[in-house]
């Protein structure tokens, strides 16, 4: 019997042949990464009480939540985490000016990797499935038990496919619209895998592939992967990668569903406010809802081509009066690399605020938080309620194209009376 | 692992967010647990008493990876059942020793205040009011040796890991 992706991944890691879906395996992880919030959260785990780690070169901490510490609390978890990465030699310790977002910086610093089972202490962590790797959210018990034995327990989820045919049909469509679609139209994927196929694969960038692959948190999917094909491969070269260990699904792969999408027909799309399970519909049938913040950012979407898209649509323009449109680059490179291009500049001369590289607003950290009453559209992950601030608040979801041209109307708007063709 | 308790019942798709707010992100543990649910259901959390049961609808915990349920566990609760458990909630539920078991079809065998008798190991669950009973998913035996430990924490100090 064929395999799937996520199967082929697990399989491997337990040094089995084939594994099928219910199967309970015990498997090697390759990286296991904490961000900030294990060290500043009391009474998640006694961290401080671990005496050995399995292998400390296969262990990431990072402070990305909230850098740099708005409060004192937050000061002492960094302090917490320098302390812990010194004991237990942990070299893959990232600090506050060589920060990024945790599923940015495994792309970028090349730990999410064709093949490779990740384990992270964050839930967006099936974000690396873009990159072709198996990986998934563990909460921070978990996450101390996997630094100890460098292993842990997996249960064979079924997987939907999707099959992506044709391409976007203009720039105002992305990836974000076409996850919405998916989460709009077929609901949650609770307890299974979710991978994507077919040759509209190959017509979506890297980024537009990571955005899909994080928000796949939003519909409880395990895994979310992409297969890696040439693009991935191109990205994989220029990042410096020696070797490629992917996957492929097999032909005869059991799948519990297969769903084909074309991406030529998909429109822009938004979440309604507090969760997003068939709880999306296309801009057009919200357009003109009043909105008070614009923000652009996070793991799903504050990379450089977000940005840059953002920045051609506000360029020369000026944000609506009583919007506060903010911006917030998903790492220090991204943040760099918008500089030097310019879209920071023409972010700033529309009336936009540039932050600092770091989660911020997205879950309610610091930086742009709501106040009661508020509405904020944000290509952000998640849209619970009281996630950025007041229990009175609302948060919608979207693409960094609408996001910007609302933040130009300060109401929902459809991007394409920006972006023609 | 049988138990029996007062039963709250909760909808659909309650997220960790509810559970676990930011607002207790930068407080002490006793702080945290007065927050749980204050959000959606403000002051709730004084009124549970030990041994309580909640009940909630599907896709229960859906969301972050922060660990709801070890806040669920201090206030005293004895257990969960719902008709689904969101698989990263699922787990943080076993690895903190707190019991949860997927049920569907629960959320519309209780009213607020039933008394709810649940089997964990045979993944039974009878409302002692109607006399009403229905099995959910049983718990593999992995499952049930972290659950017994106590969690992963005692866990790894039995064995060495931690001190
Ligand atoms: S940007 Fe948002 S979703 Fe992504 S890791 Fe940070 S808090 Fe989580």
């Amino acid at each position: 019997m064929g395999m799937t992706m996520s199967e082929k991944i697990l399989a491997r890691h337990a040094g089995v042949p084939a594994v099928s879906a219910g199967d309970i395996l015990t498997c090697r992880v390759d990286v296991a990464v904490c961000h900030d919030m294990f060290f500043t959260v009391a009474g998640q785990i006694d961290f401080e009480r671990i005496n050995r780690i399995a292998d400390p070169d296969r262990c990431v901490v990072l402070l990305d939540h909230a850098v740099p510490a708005p409060t004192a609390k937050d000061a002492l978890g960094a302090v917490k985490a320098r302390a812990f990465v010194k004991k237990h030699g942990i070299k893959n310790f990232y600090d506050v000016g060589e920060h990024a977002v945790i599923h940015q910086l495994l792309v970028e610093e090349g730990f999410a990797a064709p093949g490779r089972l990740i384990a992270a202490g964050d839930s967006h962590t099936c974000a690396a499935g873009a990159m072709n790797a198996a990986a998934r959210g563990f909460g921070p018990a978990e996450m101390v038990y996997i630094w100890c034995k460098g292993e842990t327990w997996y249960q064979v989820s079924p997987t939907i496919l999707y099959n992506l045919h044709g391409s976007f049909p203009s720039r105002a469509v992305t990836g974000k619209d076409l996850f919405l679609y998916i989460a709009g139209v077929y609901g949650d994927a609770t307890n299974m895998n979710v991978e994507f196929g077919g040759e509209g694969v190959g017509n979506m960038t890297i980024p537009q592939r990571q955005s899909v692959a994080t928000m796949c948190a939003e519909i409880n999917a395990e895994f979310a992967i992409f297969p890696c094909d040439s693009v991935l491969r191109e990205f994989l070269e220029e990042r410096g990668d020696q070797e490629v260990d992917a996957v492929d699904p097999d032909p005869d792969a059991v799948y519990y569903a297969i769903r084909d999408i074309d991406l030529s027909s998909l429109t822009p799309y938004v979440a309604l406010p507090h969760y997003i399970p068939n709880n999306c519909c296309p801009v057009a049938d919200v357009a003109g809802t009043e909105v008070h913040q614009v923000l652009v950012g996070s793991c799903s979407n504050g990379r450089l081509e977000d940005i840059a898209l953002v920045a051609s649509i506000v360029k020369g323009k000026r944000v609506a009066r009583g919007v506060r449109f903010i911006v917030t680059p998903a790492s220090q490179k991204i943040y760099l690399e918008a500089l030097k291009a310019g879209y920071l500049e023409t972010l700033v001369e529309a009336g936009a605020v540039v932050t600092n590289a770091t989660c911020g607003a997205c879950y309610g950290g610091h930086m742009g938080l709501l106040g009661p009453g508020e509405r904020c559209l944000s290509t952000t992950t998640r849209n619970f309620k009281a996630r950025m601030g007041d229990a009175e608040s609302e948060v919608m979801l979207c693409s960094p194209a609408t996001a910007a041209a609302s933040a130009l109307t300060g109401r929902i708007t459809d991007p394409r009376e920006f972006l023609e063709g | 692992m049988k138990l029996k308790g007062r039963v709250w019942v909760f909808g659909d798709e309650i997220n960790t967010d509810l559970i676990f707010p930011h607002s207790a992100f930068r407080v002490s543990p006793e702080e945290q647990v007065k927050l749980v649910f204050s959000d959606n259901r403000p002051g709730w959390s004084s009124l549970v008493k030990p041994g309580d049961i909640l009940i909630a609808g599907k896709n229960f915990g859906t969301g972050s990876s922060r660990p709801g349920a070890v806040l669920l566990r201090r206030l005293g609760l004895a257990c969960m059942v719902a008709d689904s458990i969101n698989g990263l909630f699922y787990r943080n539920a076993i690895s903190y020793g707190f019991p949860a078991l997927q049920c569907p079809g629960v959320s519309k065998m209780f009213e607020e205040g039933d008394i709810a008798e649940i089997n964990m190991l045979e993944g039974t669950v009878t409302n002692l009011r109607t006399g009403e009973t229905r099995t959910g998913n049983k718990l593999s035996k992995l499952m049930v040796d972290i659950l017994l430990a106590g969690g992963i924490e005692e866990l790894l100090i039995q064995e060495g890991y931690m001190d």
